[in-house]
């Protein structure tokens, strides 16, 4: 029993961390900032979910926009049709309780069709060796942007706003974000860190081994891919309420791209490594906005540099922890003493 | 022959790949218990065979019986998990895990925890962890690789990757094991010493033991029945002694005029 509560009061004290945070920017960051420090939590959440596709399991999805898209819709849709529902007595509630209910429904839904959506797509795909997964994503990312781009419930190329002239309610904060990136970040390490993170590595290094060894694993590959696909999900229904309104255009392929980027950068199969790899993205993006058209460029470029330089990404598969960070230091210093 | 039901059996089994015969009408019964010796020249249909056992490859005809059951076209995993485990030619150990973990992940299936359990890390998900450990703990022992628990699988000498192949095959708690080659690599001494730990790990686990083998000097020493196979056909089984001195079985191996008149001297 004492694990759980000891559980409770790290629970409590994630969620004072997260709130003092979000306190702290809002009174000392610009807004411009502070939606920054948004993206990189968004970004953690994405590229956490990927890398237990792409890292962990080694089959490469390069259509996770398409999952993303799916949570903001089904995310932004359940909000809206739950503020009509409910009407003034959600309004009455004080803010953070009108946060908590709205947001909390739709990021649920907008996980559970993600998942649903992952579960549909991968089901097919992975029984199948090889690339399929990459062609059959990029496909299914491409399509779903289309769907909703010709979609009139969604409001076509827009964007969905709920059909209302103020559009959809900016219901995520900072500590929203931080909250369910904690979550991810959570689920996906102790998956990792498990007999299930020993049996995808497995089927990562070599699928026939791990079948003789009683692996069932197309039904591994398609865990792991719709756990994945909710986590975009997640952060989808977030990303619709941070704007007025979610835009087809918000899920093209360099939103894949950009996820790709960010678990090479920190290192495929690395939980921590994928945090890195999203708040570098959202940084740069922003210092280079001014030169947004050459993004896919630069990438390019930084994908081939890291290739050469550093194949295994920045932290490559291991992670990164307080005592591992110490015993780094200590090398360094003794290193360079000597 | 021993009378009841054998182990595992095959009855004319063909496999076929394009207009090859890979296999045409294989037949063997393995014996609960028995070290069983499959033997051939190189391309004669063994690792096919194998393959057709474990489930890589569907059979294109006949039947596999395992325990009385057929297994013939079940996906792999499911025919590992009945309990026939396979180490490989080519060593097939994860080289970025570490040798525990390689061993553990044959556990998968006893980790005694669904997806949510793990994720809420419940006290089933550290028991049934903690137990995972210490099985593979205990055959690493037993295989005398203790030392090498933590190392990382890929940095093993060749000897003692194959013995943790072996280890690794024994978390399933199989009830049928298919050695292929295990003295591939090996010299005369340390094939002996493989002899003695083939005897062993067959009493030591209660085993059923086939191997396959080119190393003549081990398979007539350990095995207690031998099936040679060529151009995917049977042409001896019996004890290794009528085996050794079969006229089909030295043709085909000295490609003497073909006494058997399979063409296998031309």
């Amino acid at each position: 029993m004492s694990r759980w509560l000891r559980r409770g009061a790290i629970a409590l004290l994630v969620v004072a961390l997260c709130w003092g945070l979000d306190r702290l920017f809002e009174a000392f960051l610009v807004e411009y900032a502070v939606r920054i420090v948004i993206f990189c939590g968004l970004n953690a959440i994405l590229a956490v979910g990927l890398n237990l596709i792409n890292g962990t399991t080694g089959q490469f999805s390069i259509g996770h926009a398409g999952f993303m898209a799916v949570g903001a819709y089904g995310g932004a849709y359940t909000v809206v049709q739950l503020e009509t529902w409910l009407g003034p007595s959600l309004t009455a509630l004080p803010t953070f309780a009108q946060q908590a209910v709205a947001l909390t429904s739709g990021v649920l839904v907008g996980a559970t069709v993600a998942a649903i959506a992952g579960f549909l797509v991968g089901v097919p795909s992975l029984r199948l060796r090889g690339d399929y997964l990459a062609i059959v994503t990029l496909g299914f990312g491409e399509i779903i942007r289309l769907l909703f781009n010709n979609s009139e419930t969604f409001g076509g190329a827009t964007g969905y706003s709920g059909g209302r002239p103020l559009g959809l309610t900016t219901y995520t904060s900072f500590f929203w974000v931080a909250l369910w990136a904690v979550i991810v970040v959570t689920v996906v390490a102790h998956l990792t860190r498990s007999s299930y993170g020993r049996a995808l590595r497995a089927i990562r290094e070599d699928e026939i081994a791990a079948e003789a060894v009683g692996l069932p694993t197309t039904r591994l590959k398609v865990m792991a891919f719709v756990v994945s696909a909710a986590a975009a999900g997640i952060a989808g229904a977030l990303f619709a309420h941070l704007q007025s309104a979610v835009r087809p255009d918000d899920f093209k392929l360099d939103r894949s791209v950009d996820m790709i980027v960010m678990i090479i950068v920190g290192g495929l199969g690395s939980v921590t490594g994928a945090v890195l790899g999203g708040i570098f993205v959202a940084v740069t993006l922003e210092l280079f906005r001014q030169w947004a058209e050459y993004r896919l460029v630069a990438y390019a470029l930084l994908l081939v540099v890291l290739m050469i330089v550093r194949p295994q990404g920045l932290l490559g598969t291991r992670e990164l922890d307080l005592a591992a960070v110490g015993r780094w230091w200590r090398a360094r210093r003794t290193g360079g003493a000597s | 022959m021993s009378g009841g039901r054998p182990l595992l059996e095959l009855r004319e089994v063909h496999k076929v790949f394009g207009g090859l015969r890979a296999i045409s009408g294989v037949s063997l019964r393995i014996e609960a218990g028995q070290i069983f010796g499959l033997i051939g020249p190189n391309g004669a249909g063994k690792t096919t065979l194998f393959n057709v056992i474990t489930g890589i490859y569907r059979p294109d005809g006949g039947e596999v019986l395992f325990d009385g059951r057929p297994i013939g076209g079940l996906p792999p995993a499911r025919i590992a998990l009945m309990g026939i485990a396979r180490t490989f030619q080519n060593i097939r150990l994860i080289g970025e895990m570490t040798v525990r973990e390689n061993v553990m992940v044959a556990g998968h299936h006893r980790r005694g925890v669904g997806l949510l359990g793990t994720v809420l890390r419940t006290r089933r998900w550290s028991d049934g962890e903690r137990a995972l450990r210490r099985k593979a703990d205990e055959l690493l022992e037993v295989l005398g690789l203790s030392a090498l628990a933590d190392e990382q699988a890929r940095n093993l000498p060749y000897g003692s990757q194959r013995r943790v192949e072996i280890a690794r095959a024994l978390m399933l708690e199989p009830r049928l094991v298919l050695l292929d080659e295990p003295a591939a690599g090996l010299n005369s001494k340390e094939a002996d010493v493989l002899k003695e730990q083939i005897r062993w790990l067959r009493d030591t686990f209660r085993l059923t033991v086939v191997l396959v083998e080119h190393n003549m000097h081990v398979v007539m020493g350990v095995c207690e029945h031998v099936h040679c196979v060529d151009h995917g056909e049977t042409i001896a089984s019996g004890t290794p002694d009528e085996v050794r001195n079969h006229p089909a079985v030295l043709a085909a191996y000295l490609g003497e005029p073909s006494v058997a008149g399979s063409g296998a001297g031309s």
